[in-house]
């Protein structure tokens, strides 16, 4: 990704999708705003149908966020009939967005949403148990993104029905060999973050991989990186409180930021040199 | 022309998705469309073939039945319009509306695979897969799909007969007839009955009364209108009518005038809240408002959905939470909902009697286990989808809800206090405002719902009472609503359609300027068919009311259409002081608002002492470990309980922390996201060993740093020995639950849900008497007021057991207390389990030999008769001295001690940091027995744990209340609780296996 021009940008655009029940884009919006308000970095929330109606504003933004949600109530299969509505008006839009430098990111429902829309590889089906659940998790970086650039491991919560990631198994070993696709080919993945057992597992005595998915995959990424899908929700860890080790060790210090804040900072900082 | 198409999970599959599309497609178009509903890293689909699977015996399909809401069904008539780019949005979602090439409906369903069945092993299996009131199933063996190669292709229509659209019902009959109309309901044009008015004898003379000066009949419309407006749900008859000498009746004095004492006290001015005063909008709306902070209001509103959840747990549940979250939406301009809450109350899963509504035992309700599951998935479902955190709920057990269970359901709100100037509190629709219907259709869903909730459920109870919940439609017209149109100015007044529909939601409204006319025709229907009087009073879900300035009208429904969602003009706002129908052109109804409103005539109502349960009675004794004598069921043997060695309190205590009413629920608080919206302080779930948390704390505006605090409190059981003191505990509970977190005295508020049962019961009104007077000393004496509230008066099912016998099963009369607060400095937010080896263990307030209706009593059989009792001044000073400790940052950990007493609240903070604890109990106090000491559940207490360096600061603030140092917290995870001698003695890991037994359990 280094070898790309960067453009220099004083402040680049976030849009962040919405309508037909994805949920998340107001904290979503919040977490890039509070990442770069040094820069006072603005995000826009726009709903799909305004999209729609004016393509061409896809081409104003240099980030582009699917966010959580149940869109169309997972109807039909999570993430299907919102990525089916977006690549029947919006095709064109989005090969051009991904060709320029950009970044887009997916989370939980906008994950699935990715995959269903050809963007990422694999997918996301119904977890082992059978039940939508919210807990935290412990991830281990695996790819190399620049969403996920400085950051080893990282805990943030996961809430979910259908985050069992499924992929072929040749699809995998192409994805996981060394120095791979990531670099080469435009569409191809990357294993982008793995469950692991960490803090909060060791803390509540948790499995590591709570919905069963392959190879312990929490999300990948493609487009050099540029391209990055996960199922836990960084955009619910941007405070210290939120985790649950924080009663524990209980400090006064207000400021501290919550550890994936970082990931939009990640963002903001790949137009900001 | 109806295709099939089959989508099937790669792998090993024992099930199959089926799309039934009716609709004349090309060959090429139905490939496109099974292209489009399949995930080809998961999936496979076939067209009119069932797929090649493993070997199975029988396949069985369930679909819904005609008319049920198929959610999946119109996301896939969603998917195909996109396709081919048919233009988006409303007007054709359903069956029977044009398309521009034709019409388009899908039906899904789910076709099960059964391995090694014979029929009618398949048989109950289906049974066990459907709920017939909603879903229909079909079974069919391999060999005939062998040679069919398909399913039947018959789409699931609703086709309704022709009927006369309007009738008019002759009031000239005698009382008994009057009677009978009241209680079956209209006769229709065959001569059946319609399904209960709930109108009694002296309403149906009112009625009689009004339309003889009218020198005419009523229509069914009228009748059926004045039926919802004057229902028990609607009305609250039993709260507004006089009742033994209290002449304003039940709610005026002790509720409402709870919380006018309580604002006066606090410096009220006329025309809003003063600095004390935080109540905004109270009693008014469709939920309570208060002050957060000096830019937003906070709102709350709990309901509940009892009789729908009997029937069908899980829709009946869901459109409780999806339900109430209209309540929210609903208040002032409109609100966003942040936060839903939860509560149930279950018979015992184990519990397998069966019970039939009607005397041929042909209609079976559900067993509690059935009704336990469909209604938590109800609740997971319509919280979830809706994007809502699900943060606080409880469960109860207790075998008087097995037919009818209790179903709560609660959202709190957050709207900005003004926009452009403008109170967003209030509303006013006008003279002249169009009436808008906005978001779902209309059709036979939950017919006869607020006049059926109003009455005891027997064979009558009619099943289109019964209602499925659409949570993408109404989290359409939710963000439609509360985040643009609200800010845009483009209405005047809104409401939710609940219960009575229409014909409530415009009455309503109709106040605010006069009156109203309207245009049934004009209102957008499921499937062709529905009689005027159905469209009417129709309690489909996702329906919001609205009043559209005709200057804004445009503008609005261009908004509304850009979001998916359908508005539609049905009328117009007057001032002409009545309610007008009218149906393709003729008028069908016109009722004066003075008469539609004020009509009901009151009633006095009388009471009588509650029989006493207590014979013989039970004395408190001191110094012993006695027990109250034998009341009911239970152990035998008594003599020997008298002196106890040590190791059967630790097994005590062990089997009560196993209580369903007391151990964990995390298997229902981890499959509800309580973590969307990025608002959550402190979870349902709290430290390594993942208790369940008592109170519950979310921001609702990320930039502010107030946090809200949530939680609710009830005590059925103390009921059956005094309803004064059940409700007077629920409210010093839920206060103490709210400091105990880190909330705020002076800035809490509280809500009231009455469930009670055979409400025409003199001696049931003489409990309810009681139990709200307790609401007003208590909510007086804590100074935290009422904001909203809901009763549910009839909560009895009349049916027959196996054998054919008549039972009658009501309730335990149940008050359900919510309350909320607000707490300047999220970080100060305290959790309840032990942190750190060291910390000192103090209980704060004062024990007392209150055993009756407690846990551990009913656990050995007993019900007693001492129930806790509340001192309010003196529990209030505790409460102080905790918020300020707690504001001063002294304290590790806090927990209320509530059901199963100081040696629950123990294990659990215990479990809750995966830590142990020495404890001796010699401080509390030398006159009582130890059963006391562990498992009394007196009022006003909290443990805390302190870290030693802040125990001098701490038991500064402390020196004026009672409280005992109990002991410290240590490593290892070893329990010990002495008493004289060493009485418990067990460990950490093994409480949490056993708090968390029946989570496990039930998590798959």
């Amino acid at each position: 990704m280094k070898k790309k021009k960067k453009l220099k940008l004083k402040k680049p655009r976030v849009i962040i999708m919405s309508g037909y029940g994805l949920n998340c884009e107001e904290e979503t919006k919040f977490a890039f705003e509070k990442a770069g308000a040094k820069e006072k970095v603005s995000a826009d929330i726009v709903h799909i149908n305004d999209l729609i109606k004016k393509p061409k504003m896809l081409s104003e933004y240099q980030i582009l966020a699917f966010p959580g949600g149940f869109s169309y109530g997972d109807d039909t299969g999570s993430g299907k009939a919102y990525a089916n509505k977006f690549k029947n008006h919006l095709l064109k839009e989005l090969k051009e967005f991904l060709s320029r430098d950009t970044l887009a990111i997916g989370i939980c429902n906008g994950f699935q949403i990715m995959t269903n829309l050809g963007i990422l590889p694999g997918a996301l089906s119904q977890n082992k148990g059978g039940k939508y659940l919210d807990r935290w998790v412990d991830l281990k970086v695996t790819g190399r993104s620049p969403w996920l650039s400085g950051i080893k491991k990282i805990s943030v919560p996961i809430a979910h029905g259908e985050g069992c990631y499924v992929i072929r198994k040749k699809e995998y070993k192409k994805m996981s060999a060394k120095g791979g696709s990531a670099s080469g080919g435009k569409n191809n993945g990357e294993i982008a973050l793995t469950y692991t057992k960490g803090d909060i597992c060791r803390f509540q005595n948790l499995e590591k991989n709570p919905n069963g998915s392959a190879y312990d995959i929490a999300g990948v990424n493609a487009y050099n990186g540029r391209v990055l899908g996960l199922m836990p929700h960084p955009e619910r860890a941007m405070f210290v409180y939120q985790s649950p080790l924080w009663y524990k060790n209980k400090k006064g210090d207000k400021s501290e930021m919550g550890p994936s804040l970082r990931i939009f900072k990640n963002a903001i900082k790949y137009f900001i040199k | 022309m109806i295709s099939r198409i089959y989508v099937t999970p790669k792998g090993k599959a024992d099930f199959i998705n089926s799309y039934l599309i009716a609709h004349k497609f090309s060959k090429e178009r139905i490939e496109k469309i099974a292209q489009a509903l399949t995930n080809p890293v998961l999936e496979n689909y076939s067209i009119n073939e069932f797929p090649k699977t493993e070997k199975f015996s029988y396949a069985i399909e369930i679909g819904f039945k005609p008319g049920v809401t198929d959610n999946a069904g119109h996301t896939a008539e969603e998917t195909i319009y996109d396709l081919f780019h048919i233009p988006s949005g409303v007007g054709h979602r359903d069956f029977g509306c044009p398309t521009p090439d034709g019409t388009l409906a899908v039906y899904t369903s789910k076709i099960f695979l059964i391995h090694e069945a014979d029929r009618k092993e398949a048989e109950q299996i289906a049974l066990s897969l459907h709920n017939p009131l909603i879903e229909r199933s079909y079974i069919v063996s391999r060999k005939d799909l062998q040679k069919n190669k398909n399913l039947f292709l018959e789409a699931p229509r609703v086709i309704l007969e022709k009927r006369v659209p309007v009738i008019n019902i002759s009031l000239d009959v005698l009382d008994d007839e009057l009677v009978k109309i009241g209680q079956e309901g209209i006769r229709d044009e065959k001569g059946d009955r319609r399904g209960p008015l709930a109108l009694d004898l002296a309403s149906m003379k009112a009625i009689q009364e009004h339309f003889r000066k009218l020198k005419r009949n009523p229509t069914d419309i009228e009748l059926e209108s004045l039926a919802q407006t004057w229902s028990e749900h609607c009305k609250h008859t039993i709260f507004a009518n006089p009742i033994d000498d209290i002449h304003d009746g039940l709610y005026k004095t002790y509720i409402k005038g709870a919380t006018n004492l309580i604002r006066k006290n606090k410096g009220r001015r006329l025309g809003g809240a003063s600095k004390n005063d935080f109540c905004v909008s109270v009693f008014s709306d469709n939920s309570g408002g208060i002050v957060f902070d000096k830019n937003y209001l906070i709102t709350h509103k709990v309901e509940t959905h009892n009789s729908p959840s009997a029937l069908d747990p899980f829709g009946g549940a869901i459109t409780g939470i999806v339900g109430v979250n209209r309540d929210t939406i609903g208040f002032g301009l409109g609100a966003k909902p942040v936060a839903n809450v939860y509560g149930f109350c279950f018979g015992y899963p184990e519990d397998e009697q069966k019970f039939f509504k009607d005397k041929n035992m042909t209609q079976l309700m559900l067993p509690p286990k059935r009704i336990m599951k469909g209604v938590i998935k109800g609740i997971n479902v319509g919280g979830n989808c809706s994007g809502i955190p699900t943060l606080s709920g409880f469960l109860k057990f207790d075998d008087r809800y097995r037919a009818k269970p209790l179903v709560f359901a609660g959202t709190v709100g957050i709207i900005p206090r003004k926009i452009n100037g403008k109170f967003l509190h209030t509303k006013e629709a006008k003279a002249g405002d169009y009436i808008v219907m906005v978001g779902g259709r209309v059709g036979l869903d939950g017919i006869h719902g607020a006049t059926f909730s109003s009455v005891a459920m027997d064979a009558n109870s009619p099943a289109t009472a019964v209602q499925i919940g659409d949570p993408i439609t109404q989290k359409k017209l939710s963000d439609a609503i509360v985040k643009e149109a609200r800010d845009m100015g483009l209405y005047n007044s809104i409401t939710d359609n609940g219960a009575g529909g229409l014909s409530c939601s415009v009455a309503e409204m109709a106040k605010e300027c006069g009156g109203a006319k309207v245009a049934l025709e004009k209102v957008p229907l499921k499937y062709p068919g529905l009689c005027p009087w159905e469209i009417w009073i129709s309690e489909s879900q996702e329906r919001m009311t609205l009043s559209v300035p005709k200057s804004k009208w445009k503008k609005f429904e261009n908004l509304m259409e850009s979001r998916g969602v359908e508005a539609t003009v049905i009328g117009e706002f007057t001032k002409a002081e009545k309610c007008v129908v009218k149906y393709k052109g003729k008028k069908i109804m016109d009722i004066p608002m003075d008469f539609l409103h004020n009509g009901l005539p009151k009633h006095h109502l009388y009471t009588s002492p509650p029989a006493s349960l207590l014979e013989p009675p039970y004395s408190p004794l001191s110094g012993g470990n006695h027990l109250p004598p034998l009341i009911r069921g239970g152990r035998e043997g008594l003599e020997g309980m008298a002196e106890r060695p040590g190791e059967i309190y630790t097994k005590d205590l062990e089997n009560l922390l196993g209580n369903k009413n007391i151990s964990g629920f995390s298997f229902v608080s981890e499959q509800y996201d309580h973590e969307v919206q990025a608002s959550s302080v402190l979870k349902p779930l709290s430290g390594a060993g993942r208790i369940n948390t008592d109170a519950q704390i979310f921001r609702p505006v990320l930039d502010s740093p107030k946090g809200v605090v949530l939680t609710s409190s009830a005590y059925p059981s103390y009921g059956d020995i005094s309803a004064y003191n059940m409700a007077a505990c629920a409210i010093d509970t839920a206060v103490r639950n709210i400091i105990s977190a880190g909330g705020t005295l002076s800035h809490l508020a509280i809500l009231d849900n009455f469930c009670w049962c055979s409400s025409n019961d003199p001696k049931r009104l003489g409990q309810l008497v009681g139990a709200v007077k307790a609401c007003y000393d208590c909510a007086v004496g804590y100074g935290t007021p009422f904001i909203s509230g809901k009763d549910s008066m009839f909560n009895d099912f009349k049916g027959y057991d196996e054998r054919g016998n008549p039972v009658d099963i009501s309730i335990p009369p149940t008050l359900l207390i919510s309350a909320i607060s607000v707490m300047p400095d999220l970080y100060k937010a305290v959790s309840p389990e032990f942190k750190k080896t060291g910390d000192i263990i103090y209980l704060l307030g004062e024990t007392n030999d209150e055993m009756g209706g407690g846990e551990y009593l009913k656990s050995l059989g007993f019900v007693g008769n001492n129930t806790p009792k509340v001192d309010v001044k003196k529990n209030m000073r505790t409460y102080l001295a905790l918020e300020k400790a707690i504001q001063e940052g002294l304290v590790s950990s806090s927990l209320s001690v509530t059901s199963g007493g100081l040696g629950i609240a123990l294990a659990k903070a215990a479990v809750g940091g995966m830590m142990g604890c020495n404890i001796s109990l010699s401080p509390i106090g030398k006159t009582y027995g130890v059963d006391v000491k562990l498992f009394s559940e007196s009022q006003g207490r909290i443990l805390v744990s302190v870290p030693s360096k802040n125990v001098s600061a701490f038991e500064k603030i402390i020196k004026n209340i009672s409280f005992a140092k109990l002991g410290r917290v240590v490593g290892g995870g070893k329990v010990v609780i002495m008493d004289k001698s060493k009485i418990v003695e067990t460990n950490v890991k093994k409480l949490h296996k056993i708090y968390h037994k029946f989570s496990n359990e039930n998590r798959n």
